[in-house]
């Protein structure tokens, strides 16, 4: 049984198809590379499996429970967790308090105390320095750079502890040493549990980093294999160069 | 990259260090505020005098509800005159069927009329919170004027126009007012308490991750809905309870008094003025914007004329003061702090760390050495 399982899901905005009877699997504990040209309905597949559009038809199971119909709260409290392709963090709230964000507070007295005293705070700090951002903590969020706002989004989400993470774009507009620190730390993630789904078009960065990439185009999942597979596909080639 | 946003961060941002330098001096500060509100109605005791304190005090904590809700969460409701309303009929109605008289006693249904103001508060929230920024102000005005038509046309339970008594209090003239402004001095002293715990708990925090991205949020396992609609609801618990001492102060009300949609504007306004989401902030612009509107209800209110004046005031505060004045006096002295701090390290070298790469885990800053 797949952690993630999309069946024959179909989304239409108007009259553009945006995903049309696409299924696909993640496997637990795998490093998933999604890709495929512009338009081709990758980022409206996160945003199914998340929760912020409802498919028009077909199911998305997590763990094998149905979470088609959950709103993204609750699919984040169930161990989904995502960034955005243009990444989205609390401009105004200190990174810090961006942290706290995601924290789960269980019961009353925890949501109305003192975010600053919890027993998570620790955490949050240790997962700040993990991704390099310790010497900016009191900074307002807005102030960081773009790379930074990644590494903070992502951060953010680990806070969570969540089993799957969906990263759309994590590379995009970072530059390479950045990168290269990216992918330690979700190679890091993986060692320790973490299963990945990565939307990139960052081809160096998807076939260094997954062990397993799909490829959608036209709304449906074209070809599935492991790197090397994908990259002799032919169909693959064409879906990129044709049209 | 690195260093940019440092620069800025050291400039924009007040900086949490300074915060634990000022905490001493906020506690004298709000104790003072507090001392200066207990002895004002003694020291200042001409009823004309007292009369503006209450009204003052008044406007502060409804301006303070307000904030909860709206400045945390970023949501800009123009219809708390409802729950204003809700609480003075609430408290008129209730003396009325409890044959209650006047002195201490209707002060004890000024809880309940909060109660039924949140109860209000509930359909309200179901249907405006569904909307955001600007649609959202338009459905709240909306509502207000809903509810003030209510108020003129349900006449078996608002007497319609002719508007309802409230007991009259036995109190002689010269110590009249002090029941009233202690009264509202406590549930002011309870919305400022209110407001500084929700500003520091987790629940806060989720108001204000609303305020900058709801979607996200959501998406970070905030109850967006959940969270918004208790805040509507704490929010208007204190108008009602202010609406409700109001009208047993003014002993007489109509549904263009107790639903006012100056009302509407001027605790927006206040809150604008003072600065938005802070908590001092309502305060404040009660404090000044009050006694204005007091004086220039009696001068030239007859003319309508204060109307004109109070939109004026609106325009300039919106251009001139956008983020109120608390944050922008704030900002202005950790600026000069922070000048002052970063003299020592000003010969620093010029960093040439702009072409550094972005992530530098810990670049060697001294102003962010010196700040953490």
């Amino acid at each position: 049984m797949s952690l993630l399982q999309a069946t024959d899901i179909s989304k239409a905005f108007g009259g553009i198809q945006a995903l049309n009877a696409c299924s696909i699997a993640v496997e637990q504990g795998s490093i998933t590379g999604l890709i495929g040209p512009n338009g081709s309905g990758k980022t409206t597949l996160f945003n199914v499996i998340t929760g912020y559009e409802r498919p028009d038809t077909g199911t998305v199971q997590f763990k094998g429970a149905d979470i088609s119909k959950y709103g993204p709260d609750r699919i984040f409290g169930l161990g989904i967790g995502r960034t955005f392709q243009l990444t989205r963090i609390f401009p105004r709230l200190t990174v810090t308090e961006n942290m706290h964000v995601a924290i789960k507070r269980k019961g009353l007295a925890s949501l109305l105390g003192r975010w600053s005293a919890s027993s998570e705070h620790d955490r949050a700090l240790q997962l700040l320095q993990f991704v390099g951002l310790t010497h900016l903590k009191d900074a307002p969020a807005g102030s960081l750079s773009y790379g930074q706002r990644k590494l903070l989004e992502l951060a953010f989400i680990l806070v969570a502890e969540p089993q799957m993470v969906l990263l759309d774009e994590p590379a995009g507009g970072i530059n390479p040493t950045l990168i290269g620190q990216l992918v330690e730390r979700i190679r890091e993630l993986n060692r320790q549990g973490m299963t990945f789904l990565i939307v990139e078009h960052n081809m160096e960065f998807v076939m260094g980093l997954c062990n397993r990439v799909m490829v959608m185009h036209r709304g449906a999942k074209l070809a599935e294999g492991t790197p090397e597979d994908v990259r002799a596909n032919p169909a693959v080639l064409e879906a990129y160069l044709g049209d | 990259m690195a260093t940019v946003a440092h620069t800025q961060t050291s400039a924009g941002q007040p900086g949490r260090s300074g915060a634990g330098r000022w905490k001493p001096f906020q506690i004298v500060f709000w104790l003072a505020c507090l001392i200066a509100a207990i002895v004002f109605p003694l020291v200042f005791s001409s009823p004309a005098i007292t009369t503006i304190a209450f009204f003052t005090l008044v406007f502060a904590a409804a301006g303070t509800a307000w904030n909860i809700f709206c400045g945390y969460s970023g949501y800009i409701a123009l219809g708390h005159a409802v729950f204003f309303g809700s609480g003075c009929y609430t408290i008129a109605i209730l003396c009325a069927h409890w044959h209650i008289a006047g002195g201490w006693l209707p002060f004890a249904v000024v809880p309940l009329a909060g109660v039924a103001a949140a109860i209000v508060a509930v359909p309200f929230g179901v249907v405006a919170l569904r909307t955001r920024r600007h649609t959202f102000v338009v459905i709240t005005i909306a509502i207000f004027f809903i509810f003030q038509l209510l108020a003129y046309n349900l006449r078996g339970i608002t007497a319609g126009s002719s508007g309802l008594e409230l007991p009259i209090p036995p109190w002689s003239g010269y110590v009249f007012n002090l029941p009233f402004y202690y009264v509202i001095l406590v549930i002011l002293i309870l919305a400022v308490v209110t407001s500084w715990f929700v500003r520091h708990s987790k629940y806060g925090l989720e108001l204000l991750a609303i305020r900058d991205d709801e979607d996200r949020a959501r998406g970070l396992g905030v109850r967006t809905g959940l969270v918004k609609l208790s805040a509507f609801m704490l929010s208007a618990f204190f108008v009602g309870m202010c609406g409700a001492v109001w009208a047993y102060f003014v002993e007489s009300i109509y549904p263009n008094t107790a639903f006012d949609a100056q009302f509407d504007v001027l605790i927006a306004l206040m809150a604008f003025l003072g600065g938005l989401g802070t908590i001092a902030g309502p305060l404040l612009g009660a404090l000044i914007l009050q006694p204005v509107t007091q004086y220039l209800t009696i001068s030239i209110g007859q003319s309508g004329l204060n109307l004109v004046v109070e939109g004026v005031i609106f325009l300039a505060v919106i251009l001139l003061l956008p983020q109120g004045i608390v944050p922008a006096v704030r900002e202005l002295i950790f600026r000069r702090f922070a000048r002052r701090d970063a003299m020592p390290v000003a010969p620093a070298p010029p960093a040439p760390a702009a072409v550094a790469p972005a992530t530098e885990p810990n670049p060697p800053d001294s102003v962010a050495a010196e700040r953490s």
